[in-house]
């Protein structure tokens, strides 16, 4: 559209915004474009003297071998596993906790409780891995202490794989649902005050307002935010997970990411790691678009 | 809502009342655990041993404190991390504005693009192994500069920053400063930056306090155990129980010995978060007004 002149010019009269913006565009081609072309790792056999370039390809012969190992499956299930326990017990309790704070009578009250439990979001993972790992240590940890007072035997929970899903679903619920509950809330800040006083003024009760006014107007944000939640799936995140890892709990606790690092920086096993990784980032995107297609589909907006 | 012209029926009162139990329920839920590890911090091995901690310290001890305090690697683990986020954050800070500013400005002909081009990377990634192997290339592997450099720019902070720069900054004030003859540079320097403290704030703080909570960075390039941070350090103590011998050679007794890395565990989270829950009171309405911010954005 423009000419080159006319660029040229635009360039040079406004050179110093194009200065500005030279180190940030460096930064993104060197740390993330450059990264991707990587990507080709997952198709040959990587040898490090030929370097990426140079190395055989091997067309599929990778993901042939992920998909056709058995453990490949119970890995996959695993990570989907958690994640939609990790949607499904954890969406709803944001979206409580910011009604009831929305309802709050008292200002100090609801202050007070926004505060404190917003707080464990900012506490890091490796201490609320550690937190989980004292209280539910089979000798000293606090459950099994309260286990003791009903007359229930001590659990190695840590140790059993069956626990494994639940346990992570608690932390995570416990650390972030103070935060979310906030994006929830300013949502709800938004509710027009004349329909709540209209509803009022009709009888409905406050159970009736908080379903037919509250809830509809932050809809489109529950949306939004369960899109991006679905389209995360399958990337159960590394840092918690890997802390929870034991030899015990393997069978329920080994997920994608974890699997991907393990076999490609402790195993050195790049091509077959970056294949894994790379079905990992389709899925996730085709669930993205899937989820948002959906949203579209049945009314309710989308990210895109 | 508060109505008081309008009697409260009596379902809105029960509901009222399901609602305060359910926010003391929260309350209790959030503040017990935290509660629980601070009375165990303070109380002695024997009393931990037994089980007898429930909410309030039992014999009273500072041992687990005294013991952490000696320990030198959780000494360095302190330094090192504060260097990450000190040095993490400036860099990122200086390279969002530097990306956002440009993108505000409509005389910028490539505009688009270039947030096309931004944006894309927070879709796509080449992944872990690639990522690894750049960071190899380009020598940082075992060096301070792999805590700063690779994460030092991230899309969703340049969008942040451009919408707040664009909706709080008028044109007016730039046509102005330009006809008075002030270039880009110093209508960054001298105008948006002052005006965009808020914003700087809130990046500043969500940077800064996720550079110290990762540990992942941390695990994947450094092998030296003097450039660790923090959290690799409490990795270290609380999940893979290596407790360093020298914290404990002052005590005697197995059992107290046993006792004691779990008061030790316990004084070692209290001391670690400590920084971060103590200025979180104070600087917490900058972290909501973030949200709020990024909410309404999305």
């Amino acid at each position: 559209m423009h000419s080159l002149k006319w660029r040229r010019t635009n360039a040079a009269k406004h050179w110093q915004l194009y200065a500005m913006i030279a180190l940030p565009v460096l930064f993104f081609v060197i740390f993330s474009y450059v990264p991707m072309y990587g990507v080709l790792l997952a198709f040959k056999d990587y040898r490090v003297a030929d370097g990426i370039w140079n190395s055989p390809w091997v067309g599929l012969k990778y993901f042939e071998q992920f998909f056709q190992s058995p453990s490949s499956w119970r890995i996959i299930g695993n990570t989907v596993a958690i994640s939609a326990y990790s949607i499904a017990a954890g969406f709803p309790i944001p979206i409580l906790l910011a009604i009831a704070l929305n309802e709050a009578r008292s200002a100090w009250f609801k202050k007070t409780v926004q505060m404190v439990t917003y707080a464990p979001y900012f506490i890091s993972t490796v201490i609320l891995v550690g937190m989980a790992l004292q209280f539910l240590d089979p000798r000293i940890g606090i459950v099994n202490q309260l286990l003791g007072l009903i007359g229930l035997e001590p659990r190695n929970f840590m140790g059993e794989p069956g626990s494994f899903k639940t346990i992570y679903v608690l932390i995570g619920i416990w650390a972030g649902s103070g935060y979310a509950a906030i994006i929830y809330l300013a949502a709800l800040a938004g509710v027009s005050k004349d329909l709540q006083e209209a509803a009022i003024i009709d009888g409905a009760n406050k159970i009736r307002r908080i379903w037919h006014v509250d809830l509809p107007h932050i809809r489109p944000t529950i949306v939004i935010l369960l899109i991006l939640n679905v389209g995360n799936v399958m990337s159960v995140g590394f840092e918690m997970i890997y802390l929870m890892q034991n030899a015990l709990n393997l069978s329920a606790s080994e997920v994608v990411s974890t699997y991907v690092y393990k076999m490609g920086l402790i195993n050195s096993n790049f091509s077959f790691s970056t294949a894994v990784s790379l079905f990992n980032s389709v899925i996730n995107l085709a669930l993205l678009a899937a989820a948002n297609f959906i949203a579209r589909r049945t009314g309710n907006g989308g990210l895109w | 809502m508060h109505h008081p012209h309008i009697r409260q029926s009596a379902s809105d009162r029960a509901v009222n009342g399901i609602i305060l139990l359910f926010l003391i329920g929260c309350l209790v839920v959030v503040a017990y655990p935290l509660l629980y590890v601070l009375s165990s911090s303070l109380s002695s091995p024997r009393a931990i041993s037994a089980g007898k901690v429930w909410l309030l310290p039992v014999e009273w001890t500072l041992d687990g404190y005294a013991a952490v305090f000696k320990n030198s690697q959780i000494v360095t683990g302190f330094t090192n991390s504060i260097l990450y986020m000190a040095g993490g954050t400036a860099l990122n800070l200086v390279m969002t504005v530097l990306a956002a500013y440009p993108l505000t400005r409509k005389q910028f002909a490539p505009r688009n693009k270039v947030m096309l081009f931004f944006v894309i990377t927070m879709f796509f990634s080449g992944g872990l192994i690639p990522y690894y192997l750049l960071v190899k290339e380009l020598g940082m592997i075992d060096t301070r500069w792999a805590m700063i450099v690779p994460t030092a720019l991230s899309a969703w902070n340049v969008i942040l920053m451009r919408t707040y720069i664009a909706n709080s900054i008028p044109e007016d004030l730039h046509e102005a400063a330009s006809m008075d003859g002030c270039g880009d540079f110093k209508y960054l320097t001298k105008i948006v930056l002052p005006l965009s403290k808020p914003i700087l704030a809130v990046i500043g703080l969500y940077v800064a306090v996720g550079i110290w909570n990762s540990y992942f960075n941390a695990l994947i390039f450094l092998k030296s155990a003097d450039l660790q941070p923090l959290q690799l350090v409490l990795r270290n103590i609380l999940i893979l129980n290596m407790i360093d011998p020298t914290m404990i050679k002052d005590f005697d007794a197995l059992m107290r010995r046993q006792g004691l890395t779990d008061v030790i565990k316990y004084a070692v989270i209290i001391v670690s978060s400590a920084p971060v829950l103590v200025l979180y009171p104070f600087v917490q309405k900058y972290f909501v007004r973030g949200v709020m911010i990024g909410a309404i954005k999305g």
